[in-house]
Parts: structure tokens; sequence; C-alpha cells
């Protein structure tokens, strides 16, 4: 199975750094979501890992191999990047013939992928007359057309409506679940938090975290209460926890529920409350990022 | 080479998927047709009119070189302006991504693309030849004249006007890449064929150094390696016969041409980034 591996990666535009030292793995049989807020360096560090974007410095492979030296690139990575990358006048039938041709993949491969991203009904028209969501299908189509064991997904949910999404992380999922390496980037954690197995995030072109997402969460707040509340704050605060004392009770940083649960427990407080915040991962996710403009957008 | 032969086939599929190169192609058939009939009628048919008035009249060998030239001498456009389109529409529409990442091997797949669009460029000559010859040749036979197709020097000229419709595509090719821009494109072909390059044309013919600089100009390249065209026949009156290359050479300087805007458009925007 083929492994993605980023190292040091760096793309200057002038004397802006749009990506700065990158490093990082994605493994095989995982989604992986590769996330920050636009402008982060996310499409460039992909068009880097395609070989589309030559960059500065530092190296990006697959299984060892540079894309622009894979002996069969569309059979050994699908790419989704963008949904317009199309000739409008052209069919969807079309426009894969045209890239499997290229890549010397069977023809058989076109009707299959349209028939697997769920479009096979519409192969015959001209793209120009698609929604945002068919392209994005079309795009998956693309990616799909060589069956390859390494995928990488540049905003695959965007445009997709509600069912759309279902379908889009049921496939990442089972996808993963077939072996394959699947790279997912967004820029909204919540779009992709309930598919991928760990995440990259980057802010301003340098890694801020890689890992899994419980990893992240671990950072996450916990709300807190007891009847005693001053007896709890103290018991945190000895423990080393950073306590926030609110009307409603009290906010705790850096620890799990778990863990407050047991401290709370050896101090003799009765808890009256014990939640980890549902926006916590979220939370965590701007705070990382460092911009809390970010995220809300739909 | 099989990564180059499907880089070729992929190129024939992008221009065969689209309507563009048949509608361009039945415009230029048309166009040739009714100018080829014009241009029979009046030099054919007028021509005891002209004699009789004192007029200068055209001899009757060159009338049907004349006449079946239009292909190429104003055909050429349609070549250059398809090679244009179609190296800018990658750019219009973002798809050099999935071209680059179905052939990484940038400079294959723009071989590939000049290969297929020379091609298309053949075709445009035999469809310009056809509208020329078959309607041009039966309005100098019906004016009186002879349409000199048993002639072998008539069929030399039409395989050069294949070779200049040829080149001219690949002229497009190259020039559509070093401008990136469809609509800068179409402008620039229009502006330079139509207007620009016959006012420099008649202009260079003016002086004796001038135009030793103005046969170098595409289209006086393209006449050249053609042998005959309309606009010869008018500017040469002028200049006298010695402003002309031969017409290998005129082959060679349009070769030179496309090679040279191809590899310019190959170093400017087809290493580039893609983004």
């Amino acid at each position: 199975m083929t492994t993605i591996e980023i190292t040091g990666l760096t793309k200057t535009f002038g004397p802006v750094a749009a990506v700065s030292d990158l490093t990082f793995t994605v493994q095989p049989g995982l989604v992986t979501g590769f996330l920050g807020p636009n402008g982060a360096g996310k499409t460039t560090t992909l068009r880097m890992l395609l070989g589309l974007v030559t960059p500065t410095s530092g190296t990006a492979t697959f299984g060892g191999v540079a894309y622009h030296d894979l002996s069969r690139p569309l059979s050994t990575v699908g790419t989704a990047l963008e949904a317009s990358s199309f000739h409008p006048g052209r069919s969807a039938r079309n426009h894969l013939r045209v890239y499997a041709i290229a890549a010397g993949i069977p023809l058989e491969r076109v009707d299959a992928s349209l028939a697997q991203v769920g479009i096979a009904e519409y192969a015959d028209r001209r793209v120009g007359g698609f929604s945002l969501g068919m392209r994005q299908r079309l795009g998956l189509a693309f990616a799909l057309l060589g069956d390859p064991p390494v995928l990488v997904l540049d905003e695959p949910i965007n445009g997709l409506d509600p069912e759309g999404i279902r379908w889009m992380r049921q496939l990442l999922t089972a996808l993963a679940a077939e072996g394959r390496t699947v790279l997912v980037s967004s820029h909204l954690l919540s779009e992709v938090e309930q598919s991928v197995d760990r995440v990259v995030i980057i802010s301003r072109g340098r890694l801020v975290h890689e890992g899994t997402l419980a990893e992240l969460e671990a950072g996450s707040r916990v709300s807190v209460d007891a009847p005693d509340r001053a007896a709890l704050a103290a018991a945190l605060t000895a423990a080393g926890a950073t306590v926030d004392a609110k009307e409603d009770g009290i906010q705790v940083s850096a620890l799990s529920a778990a863990e407050i649960g047991a401290i709370a427990h050896r101090a003799g407080v009765a808890l009256s409350l014990l939640r980890p915040e549902q926006a916590g991962l979220e939370n965590v996710f701007l705070d990382l990022v460092g911009d809390s403009n970010e995220g809300s957008g739909s | 080479m099989s990564s180059f032969d499907n880089a070729i086939r992929a190129e024939f599929a992008k221009i065969l998927t689209v309507r563009m190169w048949w509608v361009l192609l039945i415009i230029l058939v048309g166009y040739i047709a009714f100018l080829a009939v014009l241009i029979g009628a009046i030099f054919g048919g007028l021509a005891d009119q002209l004699e009789a008035q004192g007029a200068p009249a055209i001899p009757a060998a060159t009338l049907p070189p004349l006449v079946y030239s239009t292909a190429s001498s104003i055909g050429y456009v349609f070549p250059v302006l398809f090679g244009a389109l179609a190296a800018t529409s990658e750019l219009q529409h973002k798809t050099l991504t999935p071209t680059f990442l179905a052939n990484p091997r940038r400079l294959v797949v723009l071989g590939a693309k000049v290969i297929a669009l020379a091609t298309v460029g053949l075709v445009y000559g035999i469809g310009a030849l056809l509208g020329s010859v078959a309607p041009g040749a039966a309005v100098i036979a019906l004016t009186g004249g002879d349409p000199g197709l048993d002639v072998s020097d008539t069929w030399a000229l039409f395989g050069r006007i294949l070779i200049a419709m040829t080149l001219w595509a690949v002229v497009g090719v190259g020039l559509g890449t070093l401008l990136r821009s469809q609509v800068l494109s179409i402008v620039v072909v229009l502006v330079f064929t139509q207007f620009l390059e016959p006012i420099l044309r008649v202009g260079a013919s003016v002086w004796e150094w001038t135009a030793s600089v103005g046969k170098f100009l595409p289209g006086a390249a393209s006449d050249a390696l053609v042998g005959a065209s309309v606009f010869t026949m008018m500017g040469g009156s002028g200049g006298g016969p010695t402003v002309q290359l031969d017409w290998w050479q005129g082959g060679l300087v349009l070769l030179a041409i496309a090679a040279a805007l191809t590899l310019i458009g190959y170093l400017v925007t087809w290493r580039k980034d893609v983004t």
C-alpha cells in the first residue's frame, strides 16, 4: 500500500511563503483530513504533491516516488482538485474518456466510474449544464478512473447537498476500508470530523497539528460543576488544570472528562455536572489555526 | 513510446469531442468556395471585356492557381485560429490540471498537441482545397478557361497548400500557448492576419530594404511557399518579382515561426505552475 510522504515542503511566491517547511505522512487504510482556513496553503500543498506546482524546496512522494516519475499516474493516485476543470462543451463521458486515453486506462473504467459516483444517467450531457454537485461527482469520477490506491481530494464536500454529503462520507470510509490512502482537504473541521481518522492541520503554511481527532479533542474544554464549587475549583487547580469559573459551572481546559471525574473523586467532591463541550473540537481547531473568523460560513 | 501514442490519441479525442472543429471547417469550406467562385467569375468572366477596354488582364494560365490558392492565401486564418483556440482552451477551462495529472510529462503533451493540430491543419487544407477547386474549376471551365487540373504543376500547388495549412495550425498552437487568453488570441490572430500584416506587406514593398524584411512576414512566407495568391498578384505589380522567397524558403520560414512560437510558449507558459 502507498504512503504519502511530505518532507520539508516549502513554496514561496516572491517574498510570501505560502507553505513553510511542511512535513507529514498520510497512511494507507485511513481517511486523513487536511485542514486549515482558506489561504492556509492547502491547495498549494496538494498541487506541489501532484507535480502541478514546483516546490521551492522539499519533496512530496507516493511510496517514495514523485508524481512526475510515476509510471502510471492516474492508476496510482486519483485526484479531484476543483469543480471547474472541465470543457463545458464536452460530455461527462467524453471528459473522462479523454483522460483515460491519455493515461492508458481501459475505456470500460469510464462508465464504471460514472456509475460509482451516481451520474451514469447524465453521461452524455455536456458538462456546461451540470450543477456544482454534479461537477463534484464528475471530479470524483475522474479521481476513481484508474482505481487508484491513493486518493487526494480537495474540498470534495463543497457544493454537495446533505444527501450528497452523507454519500461522500460513506464513500470515503469505504475507500479507506479497502486499504486505500485517502487525503481529504477541507476548511471546515465539522465537514469532515465524522469521516476522518486522522487530521493534519495547517495554518499560514505551517503544520500546527498532526494526529487523531481524539488527541485533538484531549485539549478541548469540559464543563463541570458541583454543589461545593469552590472545593471543586481548588481540587482542579491543585491538579494543574486551567479553570474558568462561570455562572453555570466551571470550564476546564486540557483535561478529559474522565480525568476530571477522577480528580473530583479523589478530592471527595460530589459532581452535579460533567459534560464535554459540544463545540470543543471546533474551538480547538479555531484556536490552533488562530483565526476565529473562520468556520462561520455554512 | 506508448505514452506518446496515448498522448496523441488523447489530443485527438479532445478535438473531436467538442463541436468547434467541424463548425470552423464548414465555415472555411463555404467561405473559400464563395471566394473561389467570385474570383473565378470576375477574372474569368470579365477577361474578354477587360481586354477589350485595354485593361491589364490576367494571363489564362495564372487564373487557376490564383483561384485554387485562396484555400491557403485566405483560408490560412482558420487553422491558425483553431490551433490557438485549442491551446488556450486548456488554460481557459483549467483543463491543464487533469491533462498534466493524466500525463505529467508536459513536453510530451505539447508535442502530441502539435501533431494532432498539424493533422487538423492538413484536414482543413483538404477541406479548403475542395472548396476552392471544385467550384473554382467549374467556373473557370464555364467561362471558357482551362482549369488546368491535368497539369502536374497544379497538383504540386495543391501539395504546397496542404503543407502551408498544416504549418499554420502549428503557428496557432504556439501563439495560443504563448498568449494564454482565448479572447486575446482571437483578437491578435484577426488583427494581425486581416489588418496588420496586409498593411505591413504593402508598406514593406515600397523600399527594397523593407521588402527584404517584409518577405519574412508569416503571410508572405506562406504565399511564397504556396507560390500563388491573390495578394502577391496585387502587390507584385509594385514591388517587382524579386521580393518573394523561394517556395522551400517560405516553407522553412513558416516552420521556423511555428517552432519559435511553440518553444517560447513552452518556456513561458507550459512549464510554469498550474494553479
